[in-house]
């Protein structure tokens, strides 16, 4: 009975807390992210955004959330229903799970995996499995159109996301997230964006197309497509694509603070006695807004340019960069151990 | 160790009951999604024998990249599953036939099989002691097989080479957006202003 309790069951307690301290706070997370998004595009376009619900509106996504939960879910008669009902649900699992080997603090961390890196590239090419497969069994034009535009989108951008990573990891040396947090040490200077900085700039626009976000949302091109993928979904498997969008973003924002902004790690530092966890939140937090901020500014690409962009432009651009860094890296003797 | 039981008994029923299901189901991309299922169920079983690079490449390289593939070719078929059925019994005997093959050349192998002395000990571990996954690989790809290496890149550029001549053609009549050349262009090249005399015009 002992071994039961001390070898399973503490173990698993203790996993699930470990789990719900993570998932939880990134539900309301996202939450508050659609409210960050309309408040901020409302400062942009000089109007005020959500301001009714609560004080400053800030009540705004319980009720959105809870307008979802009580809508009717609809499933169109010829809809391929296992496969309809799946999709939703895998979008979400997926964009959930990948936050297992993401480090908030030094040690803080649910599975410090050795190839955790790895791990997210292989949970995030496993999201277009879910918008292609909504897009299938919903059995209708705009929707199939919208799953195969965003699906050649998302294996597009993710060359290059690879190819940038690749060559972080060449100044790094580790699959490990927390080593890759803990090789820039030292102030904001030995951030990986001081020296990889054309890349950073190409990580984001990598993570927008990659995300579906504005200026690259063309699966959801209103005018063209009605509202892509999920054009047939309702209520609450309408809400865990969005949900699963939003966690999405929120992971590649974290990704980018990571690999380029030094995770936990503190800008200055004189800074240091602030815990790692909040320079970590503000890291995504600044990702973030740069999502919001592009989406207000920019309007959306045409297909062809962008893959052009993600071809004829990443593609080249990322991969001379691995060639440089590598070669520099070998050249100076600097390869890390 | 029974956690790692039970994992591994979850993965390869998944695995072997979705892999039959592969061929059985009607619908081509049931099919396909099922076979990704197979390839996450290998990935798991990976990661319980200790090499998890593996299984983290079989994830991104089959179900990031190939399965997408194969699951938009299979998608934009327009396929008559009535029709696809029909040729089922003329095509059974050289299945059997096929089948029948490689289960005995299967045998055979399985039949023949012996282990050195020590190798027993090499099987249970993915990796010598003291190495993770990639620095094992590493030095193996990069060291000890280096030219192999090297090889199969060519083979696979060559390859890829010949996939974008076969489908290359030049189309006449389209009209492609050649970005350089509209941001080269100035206002001299676009722009006359025109004093249009009143009642004349140009």
């Amino acid at each position: 009975m002992e071994l039961l309790w001390d070898g399973y069951i503490e173990p698993l307690v203790w996993i699930v807390a470990k789990i719900l301290a993570i998932v939880v706070p990134l539900l309301v997370a996202v939450a508050y992210l659609t409210y960050a998004e309309r408040k901020v595009i409302g400062a942009i376009q000089l109007r005020k955004g959500p301001n009714v619900v609560g004080p400053f509106g800030l009540l705004q996504p319980l009720a959105d959330g809870l307008k979802l939960f009580l809508k009717e879910t609809i499933i169109p008669s010829s809809a391929n229903k296992g496969v309809f009902i799946i999709a939703p649900m895998l979008t979400f699992i997926l964009a959930i799970i990948a936050w297992a080997v993401i480090p908030f603090d030094e040690g803080m961390v649910l599975a410090d995996l050795n190839v955790g890196i790895l791990y997210i590239f292989a949970i995030s090419s496993l999201g277009v499995y879910g918008i292609v497969m909504a897009g299938w069994a919903s059995n209708s034009k705009y929707a199939f159109l919208g799953a195969l535009r965003s699906g050649a989108q998302m294996v597009s951008y993710e060359i290059s996301i690879g190819l940038i990573i690749i060559s972080v990891l060449l100044t790094t040396g580790s699959l490990n997230l927390s080593d890759i947090v803990r090789g820039q040490t030292g102030g904001m200077w030995e951030w990986n964006f001081v020296y990889h900085f054309p890349m950073f700039i190409i990580f984001i626009v990598s993570i927008l197309a990659e995300t579906n976000r504005a200026p690259f949302d063309l699966p959801e091109a209103e005018a063209e497509l009605v509202s892509g993928y999920n054009v047939d979904y309702s209520a609450m498997t309408f809400a865990l694509f969005f949900l699963g969008e939003y966690a999405n973003m929120i992971l590649m924002s974290g990704l980018c603070a990571i690999l380029f902004l030094g995770g936990w790690s503190a800008p200055l530092p004189f800074l240091e006695f602030i815990p790692g966890a909040i320079w970590f939140i503000l890291k995504i937090c600044f990702v973030l807004f740069i999502f919001l901020w592009v989406r207000a500014t920019f309007p959306r690409y045409r297909y062809d340019q962008l893959m052009r962009l993600g071809w004829k432009i990443f593609l080249p651009l990322s991969f001379a960069w691995v060639m440089l860094v590598a070669t520099f890296l070998v050249v100076f003797d600097k390869v890390p151990a | 160790m029974v956690v790692q039981a039970l994992a591994f008994y979850l993965f390869a029923t998944v695995a072997v009951l979705s892999a039959t299901a592969v061929v059985t189901v009607r619908n081509p991309v049931h099919s396909v999604l099922l076979l990704i299922l197979t390839f996450f169920n290998a990935a798991g079983l990976f990661v319980l024998l200790g090499a998890e690079f593996l299984a983290m490449l079989l994830v991104v390289v089959y179900v990031g990249a190939v399965a997408v593939l194969f699951l938009f070719v299979v998608m934009m078929l327009d396929i008559n599953f009535v029709e696809m059925r029909q040729g089922f019994l003329n095509y059974l005997p050289i299945g059997v036939l096929i089948a029948v093959v490689l289960f005995v050349e299967l045998a055979l192998v399985g039949a023949g099989w012996t282990l050195t002395d020590g190798a027993v000990a090499v099987l249970a571990q993915p990796t010598p002691a003291g190495l993770t996954n990639v620095e094992a690989l590493g030095q193996l790809i990069y060291t000890d097989y280096a030219y192999i290496f090297q090889a199969a890149g060519l083979v696979l550029l060559v390859a890829m080479i010949g996939a974008i001549v076969l489908t290359l053609r030049h189309r006449e009549g389209v009209r492609r957006q050649k970005i350089s050349e509209q941001v080269k262009r100035n206002r001299a090249d676009t722009l006359e202003v025109k004093k249009v005399p009143v009642g004349r015009g140009i």
